[in-house]
């Protein structure tokens, strides 16, 4: 049995423009253990549906289920749920200022956490421990820092401090929505350098939100692509990478700098649907550059290549040459010294 | 955080010598004389001699730099500002601070006990208000408090006045509440909230009415930070997150307002003071504006000014206590 098993999630917002449909039936699954990437680009849903599992999603119709170890997330009553998260279910987010509180010093924060499931547990024992999990996360001096605030963190210590929180539990189980996007570039390979430690050390499985394929690359197993509240494609990582069938999926990684050639450097055209009221019919049409007539009816997740956990949302032909002569232009339509001498 | 402190109490005093300067020019100078500032320092009833007198004793011929100096530090005899002096009162003929000491305590007893009333009434609604934002009760809460925002202070005092002091006496023949007057605290206690309950419902009710709009708004504000998600999914009780994370981070505005109200307030609950007839701050002032009684007028501007300058130290020092941003920078 899987961990985390996702089946037709569905959420929905009521917005005085009419309901927004924020996720359309996404199903996915979470192995222990194993690090599942969610990408998409920005607004395609990863949060929400996130989200909408934990209970942290406000004023938004949800169905479908999610079964963690045979529970459903979705119906259980909320005390249940509130002993979940936390303490088998970790999460961290985009932005590890706001993310903290800014009035409690970041060791309150974590012995909070520690206590919010055990208030057995004394305080300097708790205490202990989050000087333990400051220093396994990374953060030098720790039996100091633990009493700083927020604001006196790095961001990249921030985001730490929160790893630190987020697995004080042991959970089975660790959301990070978007936890490199606010940092730079070398930060990021620490903070994902952490993360993929204390994996293993701990076995956790992780959900990796993010829109950048690069962090995908790092750490997933498996990838499920998400665009307008549902799944396009999914596949082992290789597969994604190397086997990709779905457009949008291509149209990702030909815009991932270092994919390929640098000629290949090319941004998907045109913007995400609106989520009000999207048309019957491929979500990713307006933008294809392979739509033809058959793309009006909306295509399931299906079978494609030879691996069988391989689906994508797509009427394309599984055949990859076959594939390559219904695009209508080529790939490598704007050079890169093209577009540079534009400018 | 110490250098924080004395700017902000050097700002403190500067704001004060300024009231006191702009206090001196409205009240000593007069283009047409020594003889018009002495008459409004007499009073209406005061004679020819008496203003005489007032010149002379007040050195009112004196250039105005020397009349300034001896309105801040004081003559021989005669203490200023700075000694604790803030002149004579011809109309009653003692010291305005005899007449402030004694009106002192009944408005700070108004207002001490009015504003821990509206702020826990403020604070206990808004707060539900927001954490269940539309709900019923967040709309009852949004419609009384617009009910007694809309008040005017006179009309709900006597309003109460009718209700608990005449119906009840003369119709269920329930003397509970008195009409008016006060009992000082240190001669019986339970007098004082006897004689004060009324007023300070008044002030209370009409004041909280504000501040659960402001707790509401300041409250929904904060609970849709990342913060409060964190909390949310740590797995902290719903309880936690409202007060602990939520409540903490939405008392910085509420506590800046509730400092600035409770020191316009010391100056003097003007109405409210008529309407029980205490004899706080507000009712002398009105008082000594019927007599044009200047002196007392001039003590009453002076205390105000400095109640609402301390208040603003003081809401920025907790402000400090309370976020350590401010305090560690
Ligand atoms: N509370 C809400 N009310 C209305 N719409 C929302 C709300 N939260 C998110 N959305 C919408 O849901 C869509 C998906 O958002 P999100 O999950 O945050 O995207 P992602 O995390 O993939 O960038 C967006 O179009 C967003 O505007
Ligand atoms: S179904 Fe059609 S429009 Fe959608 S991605 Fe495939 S080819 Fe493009
Ligand atoms: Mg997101």
């Amino acid at each position: 049995m899987a961990l985390l098993e996702v089946e037709d999630l569905r959420v929905s917002f009521a917005t005085p423009d009419g309901q927004l449909d924020a996720v359309r039936g996404l199903s996915f699954t979470v192995e222990s253990g194993k690090t599942l990437g969610i990408v998409g680009e920005s607004g395609s849903g990863k949060s929400v549906s996130t989200q909408a599992i934990m209970g942290l999603v406000r004023g938004a119709r949800i169905s479908g289920s999610a079964l963690f170890d045979g529970n459903d997330l979705l119906t259980m009553d909320s005390e249940a749920l509130r002993k979940i998260r936390g303490a088998e279910i970790g999460m961290i987010f985009q932005d590890p200022l706001s993310s903290l509180h800014p009035y409690y010093r970041v060791g309150w924060q974590i012995i909070e956490m520690i206590r919010a499931h055990d208030s057995s547990i004394a305080k300097d024992t708790a205490r202990t421990r989050a000087v333990e999990l400051l220093r396994l996360v990374g953060i030098p001096q720790a039996e100091n820092r633990v009493d700083d605030f927020p604001h006196q963190f790095s961001g990249g210590m921030r985001q730490r401090a929160m790893i630190a929180m987020a697995m004080a539990l042991n959970p089975k189980l660790l959301i990070a929505d978007e936890p490199t996007t606010a940092l730079d570039v070398t930060v990021q390979a620490q903070v994902l350098e952490v993360m993929k430690r204390l994996q293993e050390e701990f076995g956790t499985a992780i959900i990796m939100i993010t829109h950048d394929l690069g962090v995908i690359a790092e750490v997933a197993d498996d990838v499920v692509v998400m665009y307008a509240g549902a799944v396009m494609e999914e596949g082992a990582r290789d597969t994604i990478f190397y086997d990709a069938h779905h457009p949008y999926a291509e149209g990702l990684l030909l815009s991932l700098p270092g994919y390929g050639t640098r000629e290949r450097l090319v941004p998907i055209a045109g913007q995400p649907p609106s989520l009000i009221s999207l048309p019957e019919g491929c979500p990713f049409r307006p933008r294809c550059p392979y739509a033809f007539d058959r793309c009006t009816e909306t295509p399931p997740l299906l079978d494609v290549g030879d691996k069988d956990d391989h689906g994508s949302a797509c009427w394309l032909p599984a055949d990859r040459k076959a594939r390559a002569g219904m695009r209508h232009q080529p790939a490598t339509k704007r050079p890169v010294a093209k577009r540079a001498a534009k400018k | 955080m110490g250098r924080f402190l004395v700017r902000r109490i050097l700002q403190g005093l500067l704001v004060m010598w300024l009231v006191t300067i702009a206090a001196f020019c409205l009240f000593f100078i007069d283009p047409s004389g020594p003889m018009s500032v002495a008459r409004r320092i007499g009073g209406r009833q005061a004679t020819t001699q008496q203003l005489h007198r007032i010149i002379h004793d007040l050195g009112l011929n004196q250039p105005l730099y020397k009349q300034y100096w001896h309105f801040l530090w004081g003559a021989p005899g005669r203490p200023g500002l700075l000694q604790g002096g803030l002149g004579r009162d011809y109309y009653f003929g003692e010291p305005v601070t005899h007449i402030l000491y004694q009106a002192a305590p009944i408005t700070f007893s108004l207002a001490i006990g009015a504003s821990v009333l509206w702020l826990a009434m403020g604070l206990a609604s808004g707060i539900l208000s927001a954490v269940r934002p539309r709900s019923f009760l967040d709309r009852f809460f949004t419609t009384i408090a617009l009910f007694f925002y809309s008040m005017p202070t006179f009309v709900l005092g006597l309003l109460l006045l009718l209700i608990f002091y005449f119906d009840f006496t003369t119709k269920l023949h329930l003397a509970w509440f008195p009409a008016a007057g006060y009992v000082a605290f240190s001669h019986n206690p339970w007098e004082w909230v006897h004689h004060l309950i009324l007023p300070w419902m008044t002030l209370a009710v009409v004041s909280a009415a504000a501040y659960t709009r402001l707790s509401r708004s300041s409250m929904l504000d904060v609970l849709g930070e990342d913060y409060i998600r964190t909390a949310r999914a740590k797995g902290l009780t719903e309880r936690r997150v409202v007060l602990r994370h939520g409540l903490r981070a939405a008392l910085t505005p509420i506590v800046t307002q509730f400092g600035i109200d409770l020191a316009v307030l010391i100056g003097g609950a003007i109405v409210t003071e008529q309407v029980f007839s205490m004899q706080g701050l507000g009712f002398e002032a009105v008082q000594a504006i019927n007599n044009q009684d200047l002196p007392v007028i001039l003590g009453i501007v002076i205390v105000a000014s400095a109640a609402v300058v301390i208040a603003n130290i003081v809401v920025d020092i907790i402000y400090a206590v309370l976020d350590p941003r401010v305090r560690l920078n």
